[in-house]
């Protein structure tokens, strides 16, 4: 029989993403042109940053150009290590989860097609951001290096099989892990063991405290640092070839003779993994997929929220109550949702650790100026990081309901008891946090009592308005198709959400940077605080603000929700 | 028990439901039938208050399902076609948090999960995840969540769809005891032979408007059919009679 190409085998994958787009077009411009413009600012912040760097590197005699091979290699091999994961869990959903994988599975297309089609679909669905993120850099080498324009497509060439081959790799990893483990415990165990690498590296990397090289006296070694640099970090990593690729054609200029064989190892390397994975997804993926079926947890007895949380509710009417316990119940038995609580802790830990090595206290006395400045500063940070969270864990709350409206929708529920549970499920966790976070900043920080209790006050206000913020636009930008709670947020809604919580932050910190600035005067001068209507009036205007930023966007989210049609 | 007074309801440009006024009274089984995209669906999502009508109002038990749609809800069981179930709790729990949307809790609700759990033969998958539960296992949770809090009335789209022989006999008898102790059902079907066994009356849609109602004497007389069954006053009123002729030129298979 004649097989069907590959393209025929991709066919609805690109006309959904043609589709896609044809409708965006017909939304108007305003959200592609604000998604153009975060992207741009993005990519402009990434090329300025690198830009600044590598022309510092430039000046450096000697030392320069092995500094910038060091820091695109480091960079590339963190690419391929991120890629390597991302290609295992997105591997996981195309090869074995996909809903269309029943129609391609059951039709005659030979193993090969469904391999290469499925690899591509892996690669560009787990490699986008990683391509879109490395074109900024490979731009300010190409720039600060004169790599002249036919840089472009050689930087093309050499990124594309150091794509290939992180997909191929992950694709066999899921393939191998899936024959040994039920998919969805594998999906399971993947995201638990991808975040919490994902922590312990970040946590790791935190706790060295890499600021210390930067200082003078570490440069003692200098021989041995150069000694470092000019050893690749491993002649077999496909990431050192790309550098010594990208790098050899930029430091011999454009026209100079090429050293062809980084190119050719990476190519010939590429094609010969996809050639084994395809070796490796033939012997493995029948029997693969038919354990991909089975496989859910069962015998669960759920008396522990019960006879907890269930308890504590217990003077709610029954309808909140149950709502409630059904949310709990859902993010904790959802491991794609639950571990992320992990990289929120490294999270919390990172930041107190920031705060606590801040060069304050070299003195004897307590400098509360700068305490108090910081303290304040930090009111804005931590109300970015609750932002971050509640797009996270808030945001999606409504978008993930779609699917189960036509129960709550057909049920007596009070849609205002929906939003309410919503709201207090994802507000008291955000509030504890916020409490914690400011608190113990401000108790490391060794703030005056005056300090201690605007921003704790502040925080709360902020916290209950933020957790309100990401219902309500929620609500008003749901995404019904999306199953991934962790897509959700970065859509248009959660973009825009996140501006305006940056907004509100930004007024209440310009609201109540008057009665700070008081205090700060009294402390440089010595004087008694001034408590005078100005002050009081500018802690009304930040209290009003912040229920105003509550109210508003549940009122807007529940009419929202009202409207819904299913 | 329910009455729909001239539902209407447009997707852009597109009538769905053109109209409709229509009687389901208490103790009655009633019948929608219709081809595909008829506007059946759609019909019953806004009986269900999950879609709002463009025109016309629809009544529960005299409440107006858009003006007090907590009271006409209350006496409501709906069974979509395609339902989606929270996969991260188990049978049970889902019942349970269904029992509590309609305001119900403690031991009788326990009693009747139980109850219902034991006749749909789920009992033993009680404690387990609805991720785990086949399409069949998860129609019948579906049914009984529809019946946990003793409705009035069911609304149900498509009931028999995944359900085993012995499960479908079981939901027809569960559905006549039902309406025999005075409950109402409405629901819409494709397999004809079950409504034209266990429907009182039956409605046939066509193009969102009602092509012909009653029971399957009044359809006959309508069409003035003769006595024929359901399937062929179907094929007659939808026009399927072109289609019957064109599968019967097609169905032959391939010719060696």
């Amino acid at each position: 029989m004649r097989q069907p190409s590959l393209r025929h085998v991709l066919q609805p994958k690109w006309r959904t993403a043609l589709q896609r787009l044809r409708e965006e077009r017909s939304r108007g411009v305003g959200r592609p042109l604000a998604l153009a413009f975060v992207g741009a600012v993005f990519w402009l912040a990434a090329y300025g940053v690198l830009y600044r760097v590598l022309k510092y590197f430039r000046g450096v005699e000697e030392l320069g150009p092995l500094l910038a091979g060091k820091l695109l290699g480091l960079v590339l091999l963190s690419f391929v290590s991120i890629l390597v994961l991302s290609n295992v869990v997105t591997a996981l959903s195309s090869f074995f989860l996909a809903r269309d994988l029943d129609l391609l599975v059951s039709s005659p297309v030979d193993w090969l097609r469904l391999y290469l089609a499925k690899l591509g679909e892996t690669l560009l669905h787990s490699s986008w951001m990683v391509a879109l993120t490395a074109i900024p850099i490979l731009t300010a080498y190409g720039v600060i290096y004169h790599g002249g324009w036919l840089f472009a497509p050689y930087a093309v060439l050499t990124i594309v099989p150091l794509l290939v081959l992180p997909a191929v790799l992950g694709t066999a990893i899921t393939l191998v892990l899936v024959n040994l483990f039920p998919a969805r415990r594998t999906r399971d165990l993947l995201s638990v063991i991808a975040l919490g690498a994902a922590g312990g590296v970040v946590l790791l990397f935190r706790l060295v405290r890499p600021e210390r090289l930067a200082r003078p006296e570490g440069f003692r070694n200098l021989l041995d640092f150069i000694t470092v640099l000019r050893t690749p970090t491993s002649p077999f990593l496909p990431s050192e070839w790309a550098t010594q690729a990208i790098m050899s054609d930029l430091r011999g200029g454009p026209g100079a003779p090429l050293d062809p064989l980084p190119l050719a190892l990476l190519w010939t390397t590429a094609a010969a993994f996809v050639t084994l994975g395809a070796l490796l997804h033939r012997e493995l993926y029948a029997t693969g997929f038919t354990r991909a079926q089975e496989g859910a947890e069962r015998f669960v007895r759920g008396t522990f929220w019960r006879w907890t949380i269930g308890w504590a509710l217990g003077p709610l009417p029954v309808a909140k109550r149950e709502f409630v316990l059904k949310d709990i119940r859902l993010f904790f038995r959802d491991t794609t949702q639950w571990s992320q609580l992990i990289l929120l802790a490294v999270l919390v830990v990172v930041y107190l650790f920031n705060v606590k090595a801040l060069p304050l206290f070299s003195g004897e006395q307590i400098p509360y100026f700068y305490v108090t400045l910081v303290a304040f500063l930090n009111l804005g940070l931590s109300g970015f990081v609750l932002a971050s969270i509640a797009a996270r864990f808030i945001f999606p709350a409504v978008s993930l309901e779609g699917r189960h409206m036509w129960l709550l929708r057909s049920s007596p529920l009070d849609l205002r008891a929906l939003l309410w549970s919503k709201y207090w499920v994802g507000t008291l966790p955000l509030l504890v946090l916020a409490l914690i976070l400011t608190g113990l900043t401000n108790v490391l920080l060794k703030v005056p009592p005056f300090m201690m209790i605007v921003s704790l006050s502040a925080i709360c206000g902020l916290t209950l308005a933020i957790a309100a913020m990401a219902l309500g636009f929620g609500a008003l930008y749901p995404q019904f198709e999306t199953e991934n709670a962790a897509q959700i947020p970065t859509s248009f809604g959660g973009l825009i959400f996140m501006m305006a919580t940056i907004a509100l932050l930004a007024w209440v910190i310009v609201v109540l940077s008057g009665p700070v600035s008081v205090y700060l005067n009294s402390l440089y001068t010595g004087g008694a605080v001034a408590v005078n209507a100005r002050m009081v009036g500018a802690f009304v205007v930040a209290a009003l603000s912040c229920a105003l930023a509550t109210a508003l966007p549940l009122r807007v989210g529940l009419r929202k929700m009202e409207s819904f049609e299913f | 028990m329910i009455r729909l007074e001239n539902l209407t309801k447009l997707y852009g440009s597109f009538v769905a439901v053109d109209d409709i006024t229509l009687t389901v009274e208490r103790g009655e089984l009633f019948g929608l039938l219709g081809p595909n995209g008829a506007g059946k669906t759609t019909a019953l999502r806004m009986i269900a208050g999950i879609l709002r009508p463009n025109g016309g109002r629809v009544l529960i038990g005299g409440d107006d399902v858009q003006q007090h749609p907590l009271a006409a809800k209350q006496r409501l069981g709906f069974i979509p076609d395609r339902p989606f179930v929270y996969e991260k709790l188990t049978g049970a729990e889902f019942l349970r948090f269904v029992a509590g949307l309609y305001g119900q809790e403690g031991d009788g609700v326990e009693r009747r999960i139980a109850e219902l759990l034991e006749v749909f033969e789920l009992t033993s998958w009680r404690d387990e995840l609805v991720e785990a539960y086949s399409h069949g296992m998860r129609q019948k949770l579906i049914i009984s969540s529809a019946l946990i809090h003793r409705p009035a009335c069911i609304v149900v789209d498509e009931p028999m769809v995944g359900l085993d022989p012995k499960a479908a006999r079981l939901l027809k008898d569960i559905f006549r005891q039902f309406v025999g102790k005075g409950g109402t059902v409405l629901m819409s079907t494709h397999t004809l032979e079950v409504a034209e066994a266990m429907c009182d009356r039956i409605a046939i849609i066509q193009h969102g408007k009602i092509a012909a109602c009653g029971t399957m004497q009044d359809l006959r007389r309508q069409t003035a059919a003769g006595n024929v069954s359901l399937e062929e006053l179907f094929l007659r009123l939808t026009g399927g009679a072109r289609t019957r002729e064109l599968a019967e030129v097609l169905g032959g298979g391939e010719s060696e």
